[in-house]
Parts: C-alpha cells; structure tokens; sequence
C-alpha cells in the first residue's frame, strides 16, 4: 500500500498519542531498559562482561602460569596441553592471554574514570555559569578536539617515563577537556529549559541546580561518551604497549606479546593471533555497548 | 563568510600558541633540573648551577619560552643530538614522505567509506545496511598495529608480493602502489568505520528530513532526489568528519610508519621520543599541530562554502 | 460516490502497527470535495487528521496499514494507482503544504530552484524557462520583488515569505487537489492573516479544490465552504461551515465551541465550558460511540451501539443518536454561574514599571529587546500583554521575574524596587514573583517526581521544611488545582499536558506569590484543556487574590480574561489601557491590524475587512526610525512618521496610545472602515497603505528577524 520512501518509521512522529507526550529525554532507568532490549548492546556487554572476568579470575581459571618458562615446550603449535601454543619461551598462549585482560582493563577503565570524573566536573561548570573565558577556552578545545592522543602520548611518556600511573594520567587528563565538551554542550542546551528557569526562580543554589535538576537529564549522553572514551582508551594503552611506551616486560599484556612475537610471526603465528584476536573482541564489544546505548538514546 | 574563516584562522593561530606553551612546558620544564640529570647525583651544586647557566636553563621561563619560539619561527630548529644533522630539513623531508603516504590513504579511503555510507543509508535496515555497517563497526574495531602486523606477515612475509620496508616511492604509480598499499590498508581500515558511519548517519538525516518530504510530495524521481535533495545536505556534516579522521591518520601514521620502517614524520616522532632526542621531538610534534591545524582550517573552508548559510550572510 | 466531486474519499480505515499490534487511527472516514470547493477538516490533536492528509498523497509511514476504503480522484483510486502515475500526479494535480515552512525548504538550494523544479519535472520545460515561470509565480503569491527573492535561500527569507513559496510551489501547475496541512500554526496572527487572505485571493485565480487541515474552529470557518468534524479518527459531524458552527449537531462539535472564547465573553460573564474527560487512547476498541464517555447526553444505547451517519438535512451529517437534542444542550453548570470577581482591589497598583530596557548583545552588535517599556498593574487584576514575535514581551517577563538583568529602568513591587536579578533578590521577594511557563513538556523536571517538584517549591518558597507539614500543605496544594494525591508520585511523562500545567501552577502558587508571570500558558495545550487550566487560573485568583501579567500570542483568549491590556512592537508599549478600550478603536494601528487579524467564529456572522499590514516584521536589531511600526502602518502619514518618535495620545478611562493621529481623528478614521452592519462583505479587503513614490527615505530591510 504505501511505497517505498524515506519517511521515519516510529509511529509518533506521524500521529501523536494523546495522553503520553513524547519526552526524548528519558531517564536513565529507561535507557537502562531501552539499552537492555537491543540486541547490540546485549552481545558487546557480554563479551564485556567476559573479560572483565578474566580480568579479575585469571588466577583460577588459566591453566598455567604465564610467567612459568618452559624451554623445552617453546614456539609449539596449539595442542591438547597448550591450546593456544606457547611463545618463544614456552610460555602459555592461553593464559598469557587471559592475564593480559587485566592489564588493558586496568588501565583503561581508570584513565577514563578519571578522564569522565573531570570532564563531567569541568563540563557542567562551565556548560552553567559558561561566560566569556569559557566560551574562548572550549573553541581551543574545539580545535584541537582530534588531535591524537598517540602523539600526545608518546610525548609525555618519553619525557615522564613509560608506567602504568603516567598512562593513566595522560589518558585522564586527556580525555577531561574532551568530555567536558561533551558535558558542557548537553548541559548548554539544558540550562535553557524552563525548569532550570523555575528552579533558580526558587533560589536554587548554582550547585543544586547544576548536580540534581541537570545532571540527572544528560546521563544518557555522558553514558555513550563514557564507552567511546572506553573504547579509544584500550585503542590507545594498547598501541602504546606495542609501540614499547606503555607496560613493560614481563607483563602478558596484549600490545606488548604482539609487538615481542613479531619477530616469530612466521614461525609461530599463534603468539601474535591470539592476543590480536583478545584485543580485537574487546574492542569490538566495547564499540557494541556504545552503538547499543547510542541507538536506545534515539529512540 | 569572510568574517566566518578570519575568526577561524584567528582561533588557529591562538590555538597553536597554547599547543606550543605545553608543549614548551611537557619538553623544556618537566623533564626537571637537566644540569642534574646530565653531571648526576654526585656532582657539587655549584657544577650543577654552573652548566644550567652555560645551557641557558637559568634564564626566566617566559624568556626561554619566547627565545624557543623565536627559534622556530625564523627558522631555526637546532640540532639533533642524535643524528647530529640539523633539524629543520630534516623534518620537512619526513614531513613531505608522510604526506604523500597520507594523500595517497585518503584519496583511496574517503569516497569508497562515503559512497558505501551512502549506499548503505538508501537501504536502510536491509541487508546491504546490515552489511556495510557490520563491517564498519567491525573494522573500527581493529587497532592498526594489529592490523599492520598480519598484513604485512601475509603479503609481504609470506607471498612477496610487496616489500617489507616500505620506502619512498618514485614518481611511477606502479611503484607508487607497491611502496604504499600495505602501509596504508591498516589505515584505511579504520577511517572506512568512522566515515562510512558518519555519512550513513548524515543520509539519514536528509532522507528523515521535512524537505526531503516536499521533495518527494512534488512528484521529483528518485535520481533527483537523492542527488539534489538528499546528499548535497548529507555530506555537509561528514567533510566536518572527515577533518576529524585527518588528525587521527596523524596518530595512526607514527605506529604504521614504526611498523614498515616508512621514512615518515611518525617515525621520527616515535625515534626521537624514545631516543629523548628533544629538538627534533619538538619540531616534530609543532610540524603537526601545523599540518592539523590546517587540515581543520581546509574543512572548515570547505564546509563553509558549501553550506548557505554560511557562505550567504555575516 | 458523488460522479461530481473533484476528491472522494469512502470508507477509509486505517491503522497503526506498534509492536505488531494494530492500533486503529482513521476509521470508516467518507467525505467528499466538489471541484474548486474548500473542505475544512477539523480535530484536536490525536484525532488522525495528519494521517488523513498522508493518507491522500499515499505519503503513509511504513507501519501504517490501510485496512480498507479507497480515494478516488479524477476517476482512479489513489490507494491502488501504480508508482508511475502517482509520482506524476504529485506535485502537478494534488499538491500539499504543511507546517512549519522553514524546515519544509531545502535549505541548499535557492528557493527559486525549488519552485522551478516543478515546472521542470511536470512541465518538461527548461532551466530558464522554469525559472521565470517561477518567478510569475511569486509574483501571484504577491511576493514582493520576486527577482531577488528567487535568488534567496530558505534561511534567508522570513515565516509568512517562506509560507508563500510553499504555496507557490504547490500551486505552481494548476492542480485539481491541494491539502493544506495546519499551513498557519505557528506563524504570527498577522502573518496568518495575510496567509489566509492570500488563500482567499488564489481561489479565484486557480480553480483547485482545497483540504484544509487545522485545529482552529475559526480559520476554518472562514476559509472553508464545509467542515467536518474528526474525533478519535471517526468524522463525527459534516456540513456547511456556517451552518455547522453556528448549530452544531454534535455534542463535541458543540463542546469545542463552547470552550473558546468569543467576542463579546468575559470572564465577569461566563465562564469557559472544558470538556471533561480526555480523548481514548490511539486505538482503543470502543463499543458504541467513540465519545460516549465525555458526552453530556450520552445514554446506554450510546455506550453499546456505534452511532451511523445520521443525514440531518441539508446535506449535513452527524454521527449522534440524539442528534436532534444537541441545539438544546443547556450551558453546564459551572457555565451558568460566572467566574466570582476577584476581591476588589482599590485600584492599588502592585506592580510599577518605568522605563524598562534589556539590550542583548555586545557593545558593537547589540539589540534592545525592551526598549523603554512603562506600565503598572493593579492588584487582583489580569494584566494581558500581547505581541508577536520579535515585541520583547519574553524578554520583558524574563526581566520582570528576576532571570535576567535589565539593562536600565526602575521595577517596583509593593513598593519594594525589584531591578536586581532573581541571585540578588531575597526570598521574600522570590516568593512573591513567580513565573508558569509556556511548555508544559519541558518545564517541569522530567527526572523528578510531583511530589519533588512541589516538595521543594514548598520547601524554598514558603519555608516549609518539616515533612508532614510539607505533606499537608502538598495535598492542599495539589486539591486546589484539581490534582489528585495519586498524581504525586509520578514523573511528569505519565501527564498530560493539561495536568502537567496544573502542576506548574501549583509550584507557581507554593509561596502564596502577589504576582504571576504567565508566559503563554495555554498555548500548547489542546482547545479543550486550555478552557479548563484558564478556569483553574481564575479560580484561584479569586481565592488567593493574586494579579496576572498574562502574555499571549491569542488575542481571544486575552479579550476574555484581561482587565488591562498592553501591546508590545519591537520593544515598545504601543498601546495600553482597559481592555474594552484597547479592543475598540480609537487604538494603535497595530492593534487594529491584530484585533482584524483574528479569526474568530463571530466573523462568519459579520464579516469585517482585515487591515493589511505591509512588508515583514523588521528585525529588533534594526528598528526603522522615528515611529517603529511605519514601515507597515496602513494609516502611514508621511515624513512625520518616518522621522519623529510618536507622542502617547490619551483617550479618557486610562487608555493610552503612541501615534501622531489624535484620539478623535482616529476614531473617526477606524470607524468607517470597519463593516458596520449589514455592509457587504464584497468591500475592498481591508485597508491598502497609501501609494508610495519613488525613495521612500529609509527603505525597510528585508533582514531576518
């Protein structure tokens, strides 16, 4: 009956219902819910969820140490003992790997905690009291908004010193400017709503009105931005541990057993497939999480 | 317009002397007493103080930093430490290296992400959609040194078929091809995710949009449609995407040139970051921000030209 | 099928699937339009008719369903037409034009391409040639200057120009349908006003049948030869629009007359009659007659069987068993008794406003929103401020309620100065200035609960910090505006608009405030429920002795509540004074244009000429000089007007005016040229500014608002 053309499909933009306007802006437990029923969503927090656990319970659930050196099994193929082969100094693919998750998902998680925690401060600070300085300093922000994190990195790395800590700090401080643009921009278009108007009709203090009226009704963006951030923060602690800045010997984690099996890639394959794949899967479960939440905010 | 582009150049040239303060800051200051760490703990304070003042570092920061800036701007980038070659040629060779490995990513990548984003919003919710944007999220998903690594295992380890090192090209597009396909697919692969993504979304957009609607309610076919109605308003926001991806190909650049040995600014960074080698790391990270900088400025342009509402009015 | 009739639509149902449920939306609609006759087609919100206006131009969402009926036009049914007519058809023989122009626009492309596009695509004719049809075109819409406005882009060019192109482009190859889709919601009465008459004008010159859409029983009425009536997707009542406005046969029909204001009601009269209840949701399967359950005379054969389309004579149609008895619905209860007047106040003035400006903007591009506004209101009235967009009445309230700094000007409230901004300003005083807000959606807290949101209310504007005395004192709060306790603990999703804004009110009045911000309340609320929150708004008035500084867009519901009224152009008080004085002339031009402007039911019973207003509103950045409204004034002078600022003229009972036309003069002026009765509506329509030669001195521009 009707032909193939390009109008939305949701119902209530062509016919409003009556008793229950439209509000895009739901709350957190209705994006929880949303978020819940996408299929998206549900595959990469499971995956997530996966290796996070590994990530905590390595200890129990690898079948060898990864540290435990065995020259005599060294560079074998995958097989009923190793399953994954081992690496040039017969160490356990498998539970090499499964260690390596707590590595990336240490310092990632943390660096963009702390990346989140300023950015959300600094944003709605200056998305509500906003002023001329504000506006001059979020354009800078603006302009270097891409600029990549690698190089940054690797600067600050060099002249600091390569550790877990530093990877952290320069991940978090970062990633605050990028958030807080992120934050201020949904507070700035909240602030103009008229229930802020109320609430400083009340005499609400500028701290209220910033943590209890705002906050709770830009959760959803702050939540997509959170696993974006998530996401580029893997990306990057684990470039950086390939590239030798990052983590350092003898830890299993990924970017670091690539960047050492490179050598042996013809040889042993399975030293650089393995971790790769890890990485790959979280990553790929991560970006999941964020279509999933990205699509319920939508909708 | 005009007002729209000087304000931009304005902010560009405020933004790149903040860049340069921190990066001033990060270099010169944060590394600490350099008259200390080069005699060591042994040394008296009076040998200490008296190389921080044959160095120049006893000098106030804002005079060091001024002097320091100078010193690019007319010029003069020092000298490597460690190459013991003089910085300036030295980076702008690798500069013009990596600009062509870079043209030659986005030249490839930029309409084949575009029209398969494109396509893959004109079939919405089908197959071909699910497809295209799979993959996407899929490649998105892949850091390039992973990547870069299994690539060049596969095809130039394994089959031969393209060097291992890569080096700069001759002006022969054969050889242009040999030296820069591999390098670049661990690149391409990503920006493919991130632009495809954008332009479907911005299709969408359109395609959902109020004037899309009168469009098809006067009776216009579907070529018209969607060439005059839907993607000139499409593309608007992915060229501001695809400035974005540009300051990401800077960062991908360092590990890929790393990862194929490709004479490159990203390489150099990377050596000199790990060789402390702290003229050339700075000339390195400011050529850059420079490119970046300018990169934005040219999507800015572009965007601004392109959409009425900029381009006719201020 | 009437062999007759340009458009015939029979038996139509259609249906929503949400979540693979069917949801009914149209159901069993028939109707019929004759060539070149206007139908207007009338609902609230919720009642399908957008879905009709989709419907025609088989324009349906994807989860839409057409359970069965056909559309016949010209012979063929448009429902079952292959791909390749109907995309013919489109744009050359039925045409559409809908809401909100702006965003209807491509906004790349120059608008004279646009309208080209349809010559091209229908016409086979080429660029050039398009073109210039296009710009004849606009020439009938009567754009001025269409040379240069061809050349425009969408964003450049104002709402009623951008309206005109629509229409231009939907009119551009003659069709024999055109639906027009609520074409003036949203746009300035005055600039609906132009709109409508331009409607008017074209008919003559194209002989297109026209569906008009709308929600507006009175725009409806003058534009359209019939209506019908939609209710819950059901057309509930047909016929001659005068006929049918003036006796209803439909207690709905008779319902959304009686809860708009009329000319001639005032609130010391009568009060508005709500209709109770609200619409069934989208859907719902309802045995017997869909409004059965808000019907005055509904009774059991009512609720069990679905009433059919009763012929009642004169080619009228209602679905109504008693039908016959709807003439003699008696006026509700609450109705008959007027609203109580508010305390008498002694003519006590509560609020003095002087010299009030508020200039946004820097030093090098500023724009003066409020540009040297006074006024007072007295205690226990209603002060109406009305304006359109681009007067400053927003940015007067904003000041007035403390959320912005003016910029110069003295505020005083019981004597108390009131200039400082809501931060600087003590409880006291915030508690007696409060402020209810024009959408209901966004502004109230969606993450918060009543209870919350009225809880701190109470909390920070009457000091009431213990629970169970918050509790209690909630409860009495919420009776009083007819909220129930289970209403408390909802957030404000699960509400109705019409509740939403009574819980507005509520939080409003926590304080027991003596002055009332009203920012269009009710503009975005249904017919039916505006009656009921503007009877809520009286009531407790009355009971609390509060005065309103009421501003709205519709002068209607200002005619019916206000004591005193102000009129705000570009920043200034055109005219101010006792309602009744302000509504009658001798007033301000504008006033006259505005008060023309409205489109009311009374019109249909005397019809009066409309004041045409020339050129677009200018921008408040750049006000014309000396007088700012003569760049439109239809009684424009000449040099006087273009150079000197007008001087107020007093006309006795405290009215007052800007303008260099004295009281008795304009009086005389604005009498005769208003119909009196028994004039003929065939007058010239309205008054045409005088010619103008040559340089006119200080050209209006044409910028943006």
């Amino acid at each position: 009956m009707t032909e193939g053309r390009n109008a939305p499909a949701s119902v209530v933009v062509a016919e409003p219902a009556p008793a229950e306007p439209p509000d895009r802006r739901e709350g957190f437990r209705d994006l929880a819910v949303a978020a819940a029923s996408s299929k998206t969503f549900l595959t990469g927090a499971a995956i997530l969820l996966f290796w996070v656990l590994m990530a905590l319970f390595w200890g129990t659930v690898a079948p060898y140490d990864p540290q435990a050196v065995d020259p005599t099994a060294s560079l074998a193929p995958p097989s009923a003992e190793h399953w994954f082969g081992t690496d040039n100094l017969g160490r356990d693919v498998l539970s090499r790997v499964l260690a390596g998750a707590s590595s990336v998902l240490t310092v990632a998680p943390l660096g963009t905690a702390l990346g989140m925690l300023g950015g959300i401060a600094v944003g709605l600070v200056t998305g509500y009291y906003r002023g001329r300085v504000d506006d001059v300093v979020m354009r800078v922000v603006d302009a270097l908004l891409a600029f990549p994190l690698i190089i940054i990195a690797v600067l600050v790395l060099s002249v600091l010193g390569s550790s877990k800590v530093n990877v952290i700090l320069v991940i978090g401080v970062v990633f605050t400017p990028i958030v807080a643009r992120t934050v201020r921009s949904a507070v700035l278009s909240e602030r103009e709503r008229e229930y802020v108007a109320a609430a400083r009709l009340r005499g609400e203090s500028g701290a209220y009105i910033m943590v209890s009226e705002i906050l709770p009704n830009i959760l959803s963006p702050i939540a997509v931005e959170a696993t974006i951030r998530l996401g580029y923060a893997i990306f990057t602690s684990a470039t950086l541990s390939f590239l030798s800045l990052g983590i350092q010997e003898p830890s299993p984690d990924w970017g670091l057993t690539i960047s050492l099996g490179r050598v042996y890639l013809q040889v042993a394959p399975w030293m650089v497939l393995f971790p790769a794949l890890a990485l790959a899967t979280l990553v790929v479960a991560v970006n999941l999480v964020a279509d999933g939440l990205l699509q319920a905010v939508e909708e | 317009m005009g007002r729209f582009l000087l304000r931009r150049l304005w902010l560009s040239a405020i933004t790149l002397l903040l860049v340069s303060i921190v990066l001033f800051a990060v270099a010169e200051v944060l590394p600490g007493d350099v008259g200390r760490t080069i005699l060591g703990p042994f040394a008296t304070k009076a040998q200490v103080v008296q190389l921080n003042r044959e160095l120049g570092l006893d000098r106030p920061l804002p005079v060091r930093y001024v002097d320091w800036l100078g010193g690019f701007v007319s010029g003069d980038w020092g000298q490597s430490p460690l190459l013991n070659t003089p910085v300036r040629p030295l980076v702008v060779e690798r500069m013009i290296n990596s600009l062509m490995l870079a043209a030659f990513v986005l030249a490839l990548v930029v309409p084949v992400s575009i029209g398969l984003g494109v396509l893959a919003a004109l079939h919405r919710d089908g197959p071909i959609d699910r497809a295209i944007s799979v993959t996407g999220l899929s490649l998105i998903a892949l850091p390039e040194f992973v990547v870069g690594v299994i690539v060049l295992v596969i095809f130039s380890v394994q089959l031969g078929w393209f060097p291992v090192s890569s080096q700069v090209p001759s002006a022969n597009p054969v050889d242009v091809f040999r030296q820069f396909l591999l390098p670049s697919i661990p690149l391409m692969l990503v920006l493919f995710g991130y632009i495809a993504r954008m332009a479907r979304a911005g299709t969408v957009e359109a395609l959902d949009s109020n004037y899309v609607r009168t469009a098809i309610l006067k009776g216009l076919p579907r070529r018209t449609l969607i060439w005059r109605h839907v993607l000139r308003n499409a593309l608007l926001p992915t060229i501001s995407v695809v400035s974005v991806q540009v300051g990401y190909l800077f960062g991908g650049l360092v590990v890929i040139e790393s990862l194929f040995n490709y004479p490159g600014i990203g390489k150099l960074l990377l050596d000199s970051a790990v060789g402390h080698d702290l003229p050339v790391l700075e000339a390195t990270v400011l050529v850059v921000a420079v490119l970046y900088m300018l990169s934005n400025l040219l999507a800015d342009s572009l965007y601004a030209v392109l959409n009425p509402r900029i381009r006719v009015s201020r | 099928m009437d062999v007759h009739s340009a458009l015939s639509i029979e038996g139509l149902t259609i249906s929503y699937l949400r979540r693979r449920r069917p949801l009914r939306v149209i159901e069993d609609l028939t109707l019929s339009i004759r060539p070149g006759e206007a139908y207007g087609l009338v609902g609230e919100s919720g009642c399908g008719k957008s879905t009709v206006a989709m419907a025609l131009m088989r324009y349906l969402p994807s989860n839409a369903v057409v359970d069965s009926g056909r559309i016949m036009f010209t012979g063929e049914d448009l429902l079952r037409v292959d791909e390749a007519t109907l995309r013919r058809w489109r744009g050359s023989r039925m045409a559409m034009v809908y809401q909100d122009p702006a965003s209807a626009l491509n906004p790349s492309m120059r608008v004279g391409v646009q309208i080209a596009e349809v010559y091209r695509q229908h016409r086979g004719m080429y660029k050039t040639a398009a073109f210039e049809a296009a710009g004849a075109m606009l020439e009938k819409v009567r754009i001025t200057d269409p040379g240069k406005v061809l050349r425009r882009y969408p964003h450049e060019l104002s709402g009623g120009q951008q309206q005109r192109i629509m229409i231009a482009m939907a009119l551009s190859t003659d069709p024999e349908l055109l639906v027009l889709d609520e074409p003036t919601t949203g746009l300035d009465a005055t600039v609906e006003a132009e709109v409508l008459d331009l409607v008017e004008q074209l008919r003559s010159d194209f002989d297109t049948s026209i569906l008009f859409i709308s929600h507006n029983l009175g725009v409806v009425g003058r534009v359209c030869e019939r209506v019908g009536v939609l209710y819950a997707g059901r057309l509930i009542e047909e016929g001659p629009s005068e006929e049918l406005l003036r006796q209803p046969r439909h207690p709905y029909t008779l319902g959304l007359l009686r809860c708009v204001p009329r000319r001639g009601m005032r609130k010391d009269a009568l009060r508005l009659e709500p209709i109770p209840g609200s619409l069934p949701p989208l859907g719902a399967d309802l045995p017997g007659c869909v409004y059965a359950s808000r019907c005055p005379i509904a009774l059991e054969r009512c609720h069990v069987e679905p009433p059919p389309p009763y012929d009642t004579g004169n080619g009228r149609i209602s679905r109504c068993h008693y039908h016959d008895e709807v003439p003699a619905i008696p006026l509700g209860e609450q109705q008959q008794q007027a609203t109580p007047p508010s305390p008498p106040s002694d003519g006590v003035v509560l609020l003095r406003v002087e010299g009030l400006v508020k200039t946004y903007g820097t030093s090098r591009a500023s724009v003066q929103a409020v540009a040297g506004v006074s006024f007072e209101v007295r205690q226990g009235e209603v002060f109406g401020l009305v304006g359109e967009s681009g007067s400053g009445k927003t940015s007067l309230a904003r000041c007035l309620s403390g959320l912005v700094d003016a910029s110069a000007g003295d505020v005083t409230l019981e004597g108390f100065k009131l200039s400082a901004a809501e931060h600087r300003r003590n409880a006291e005083l915030r508690r007696k200035v409060q402020m209810i807000f024009q959408n209901p959606d966004t502004s109230l807290n969606p993450q918060h609960s009543v209870r919350r949101i009225l809880g701190r209310a109470l909390r920070l504007l009457a000091g009431i910090k213990g629970r169970r005395e918050q509790e209690r004192r909630m409860l009495d709060l919420a009776s009083s505006v007819r909220l129930e306790p289970r209403h408390l603990q909802v957030r404000p999703a699960a509400l109705s608009g019409g509740l939403k804004q009574r819980v507005a009110i509520a939080r409003a009045f926590a304080g027991e405030p003596a002055l009332v911000l009203c920012d269009e309340p009710v503009s975005a609320l249904d017919v039916s429920v505006q009656a009921a929150i503007l009877n809520l708004l009286l009531d407790v008035q009355t009971a609390r002795g509060v005065s309103y500084l009421f501003i709205s867009h519709d002068l209607n519901v200002v005619r019916y509540l206000a004591d005193s009224i102000g009129v705000m152009y570009l920043g200034q008080l055109v005219d101010v004074g006792p309602a009744q004085a302000v509504f009658d002339p001798p007033h301000h031009p504008y006033t006259e244009a505005l008060v023309s402007a409205m489109t009311t039911l009374e019109d249909l019973d005397d019809p009066r000429p409309h004041v045409k207003l020339g050129g677009p509103m200018p921008s408040p950045s750049d006000p014309p000089s000396g007088c700012r409204f003569h760049t439109r004034c239809p009684r424009f002078l000449g040099d006087i007007c273009r150079n000197e600022a007008p001087p107020w003229q007093r006309d006795g009972e405290g009215h007052q005016y800007r303008c260099h036309i004295p009281p008795g003069e304009l009086r005389e002026l604005q009498r005769t040229n208003g119909a009196s009765p028994g004039e003929p509506a065939s007058r010239p329509n309205g008054i045409t500014p005088p010619k103008r030669t040559g340089n006119q001195g200080k050209k209006p521009r044409n910028r943006l608002p």
